[in-house]
């Protein structure tokens, strides 16, 4: 019933119509902001989520306590509280992030090693048609590079689709295509992946009680991502959906394809953010002078603001969804400090009785968060998936890939803190990704099991 | 055990998580050079000559274990500088976290990759059909192992806070005593399947680090009496 399951082309074009506008919005994003324009130092912005990495060390993060009430109004004074306080929340955020992560790759293992269907090869999408099954090297060589090729070059023009979209404000367009990427795979793709896992179970399941189940979930889901909703289960329909597209992606990509694509999607993903004339940071930038929230985007946040007491309007509160922009994240900083510069104010003025001190410090502990694109969720839940499902010495390798991406992501977090602007979390921890899982399963794989079957310990 | 620890001790607390995380890529670093040097040493070598590859194998353990201690002392040098610059940031010019603690997440971190690395293979083996021992090996293989890896967790934690407490007060006698201990470990391990030379002495080794490095964590036979009697 899963039509794009073979390779017949009509039918398979609706749906990979779909995929590409997921996958397209999926990868680039893979850069989340920081600190946007802290430039404006003189306001209030201090809350900015980030780590200003005073120092190098990736454990320049201090504990989040609250010290908002000293926030001084003095501009002198405020850049280093600002650093400060960034500082001190940094570990905190470094967590935030951590958990979502490791959620994500835990769901995408788990599936993986349970239910077998998405490790069986049943066909590939259309974007690598290039199939693998060559018999010498040198030609599956070739084809990964070409399906690599392919897919980037689909991922760039839908990028660049998307950022033209943006400049000229067709923003209705890019609603509309949001909100039924968002159905479909909130539909269909958790419909064929409740199946799979009831069949690995062996339970039974009618039709009305799927449609019930499916229909549920899926209209929760998308009031939570494109409106409003408590902040916890937005986030874990975003770390849903985003395990749920690294599924199809561990599936469907042939082997080689996989890693040569995981590689070429971080130096794009460098470049696009970086370069002056990267889509991305296009897009990033656009949305800044604009000081607007971008769409209910394809960004994992982990805190929200909370419009009670605020005079920001609630476009502020859907700062997340399924943009791996960050470029919600623009606008909410840019409405997070007004706000803020707002109760800031308020303070100075009033003698600071506790309760409202204490109302203010719970929304400006709220607003603090960081964000990362929900395409870095999916590329790293797909590496780590990928190392589950081929690699030989099993979890070794999956747990040196954890623990590569995580360090991969407190580094980057780090360098957000000294830089203050987007950069991406693609490249960094894919690279140590790649290493380890290359070199674990060649190099240490034997090393460990001989050492096993000796029972020596080292 | 060690995930109790974990999540009594370090959860709370998300520098200390940061810390361990380091600590377990610091391992596996390690682990990874190491057996990059036993790969090449065994690609050069005779693969059908018995006693050669058990000797390359010994060498590579020892190998192992001398990088790992030479990554805990790297470790300590970033921590260090990361302490100066916890210090130099914060407002009433104390780090939020001492030393001690970091050693302490250090050595849980080396110790939980290095268990898991250990164990991980073997626990979802067990999970599979299958007797143990039949083919004439030791039936304990399983409980045998899961105690030696809990040992070597502990070991490592307890290593972790006496090699740091060395490097702060440049006791290199300290720091020596934790190689060789490691060493000594990892070498009763080859007397493996006799469980008996290898099981005990490490226990023994963990009884003497822990009484040490708890002495040196500033705690004593008095307050060890105040917690298990009083509770108040």
């Amino acid at each position: 019933m899963i039509t794009f399951m073979n390779n017949s082309d009509s039918e398979e074009e609706p749906c990979n119509e779909r995929t590409s506008l997921m996958s397209a919005e999926s990868p680039p994003v893979p850069s989340y902001q920081d600190g946007l324009q802290a430039s404006e130092a003189g306001e209030p912005q201090a809350h900015r989520k980030r780590r200003t990495g005073s120092s190098r060390s990736p454990n320049n993060i201090a504990d989040g306590d609250m010290s908002d009430s000293r926030v001084p109004v003095r501009e002198s004074a405020l850049e280093n509280e600002e650093e400060e306080l960034t500082l001190k929340y940094g570990a905190k955020h470094v967590i935030m992030l951590f958990v979502p992560v490791t959620l994500c790759m835990i769901v995408v293992v788990a599936t993986i090693k349970s239910v077998r269907f998405y490790t069986e090869k049943n066909g590939q999408l259309i974007y690598t048609p290039f199939s693998e099954d060559t018999p010498s090297v040198g030609q599956r060589l070739l084809n990964s590079v070409l399906n690599t090729i392919i897919m980037i070059s689909v991922i760039v023009v839908m990028t660049v689709f998307l950022v033209l979209l943006y400049k000229y404000r067709c923003y209705k367009f890019i609603h509309g295509w949001l909100i039924l990427s968002s159905l479909m795979l909130l539909f269909l793709f958790t419909y064929i992946y409740l199946g799979e896992v009831l069949k690995t179970y062996n339970v039974a399941m009618d039709y009305p009680t799927l449609f019930l189940v499916i229909w549920n979930f899926g209209a929760v889901g998308m009031i939570c991502i494109h409106w409003k909703g408590p902040l916890q289960l937005q986030q874990a329909y975003l770390i849903m959906i985003s395990a749920l597209m690294a599924l199809v992606f561990i599936k469907y990509l042939p082997e080689w394809s996989a890693w040569v694509i995981l590689g070429a999607i971080s130096i794009y993903d460098l470049m696009a953010v970086l370069c002056p004339k990267g889509p991305l940071r296009m897009l990033v930038e656009t949305a800044q002078e604009r000081n607007e929230p971008i769409f209910p985007a394809l960004i994992y946040s982990s805190a929200m603001i909370w419009t009670v007491g605020m005079a920001k309007p609630d476009t502020a509160a859907r700062g997340q969804s399924q943009q791996m922009r960050d470029e919600a994240e623009d606008g909410r900083e840019n409405h997070r400090s007004p706000s803020h510069a707002e109760s800031q104010m308020s303070e100075t003025r009033s003698p600071v009785p506790t309760h409202p001190t204490t109302s203010f410090e719970e929304l400006q502990e709220e607003e603090r968060g960081v964000k990362l694109g929900l395409g870095d969720f999916i590329f790293y839940s797909v590496l780590v998936g990928k190392a589950a499902a081929t690699a030989s010495g099993d979890w070794n390798t999956t747990l040196a890939c954890f623990v590569a991406i995580l360090i991969g992501l407190c580094l980057t977090l780090l360098l957000l803190a000294v830089f203050k602007k987007a950069l991406p979390a693609l490249p960094i921890s894919i690279t140590f990704g790649l290493i380890f899982y290359f070199s674990t399963d060649n190099i240490v794989r034997p090393f460990m099991d001989t050492l096993a079957s000796h029972q020596l310990y080292i | 055990p060690v995930l109790g620890l974990f999540l009594l001790t370090i959860a709370r607390d998300p520098l200390r998580i940061i810390i361990l995380i380091a600590g377990s890529f610091f391992w596996l670093v390690s682990l990874l050079l190491s057996s990059l040097i036993w790969f090449i040493a065994v690609k050069a070598s005779n693969p059908q000559d018995e006693p050669l590859q058990k000797g390359l194998l010994i060498f590579g353990v020892m190998f192992s274990v001398l990088l790992q201690e030479a990554f805990r002392f790297l470790y300590y040098k970033l921590l260090r500088k990361a302490i100066e610059g916890l210090v130099a940031l914060s407002e009433d010019g104390c780090s939020p976290i001492s030393i001690q603690q970091m050693a302490y997440v250090a050595g849980v971190g080396f110790g939980l990759m290095s268990g898991a690395f250990s164990m991980i293979n073997l626990l979802a083996d067990a999970l599979g059909p299958g007797t143990v021992g039949i083919h004439g090996d030791s039936q304990l293989y399983f409980l045998t192992s899961a105690f030696m890896t809990m040992v070597l967790i502990f070991l490592h934690t307890f290593w972790g806070i006496l090699f740091f407490h060395g490097c702060e007060h440049r006791r290199w006698w300290e720091i020596v005593a934790v190689v060789v201990m490691h060493l000594a470990v990892s070498g009763s391990t080859f007397c493996n399947p006799l469980y008996v030379g290898s099981l005990v002495p490490s226990y023994l080794l963990m009884a003497t680090a822990a009484t040490w490095a708890y002495l040196l964590s500033g705690g004593s036979a008095q307050n060890l009496c105040h917690f298990l009697l009083c509770k108040s």
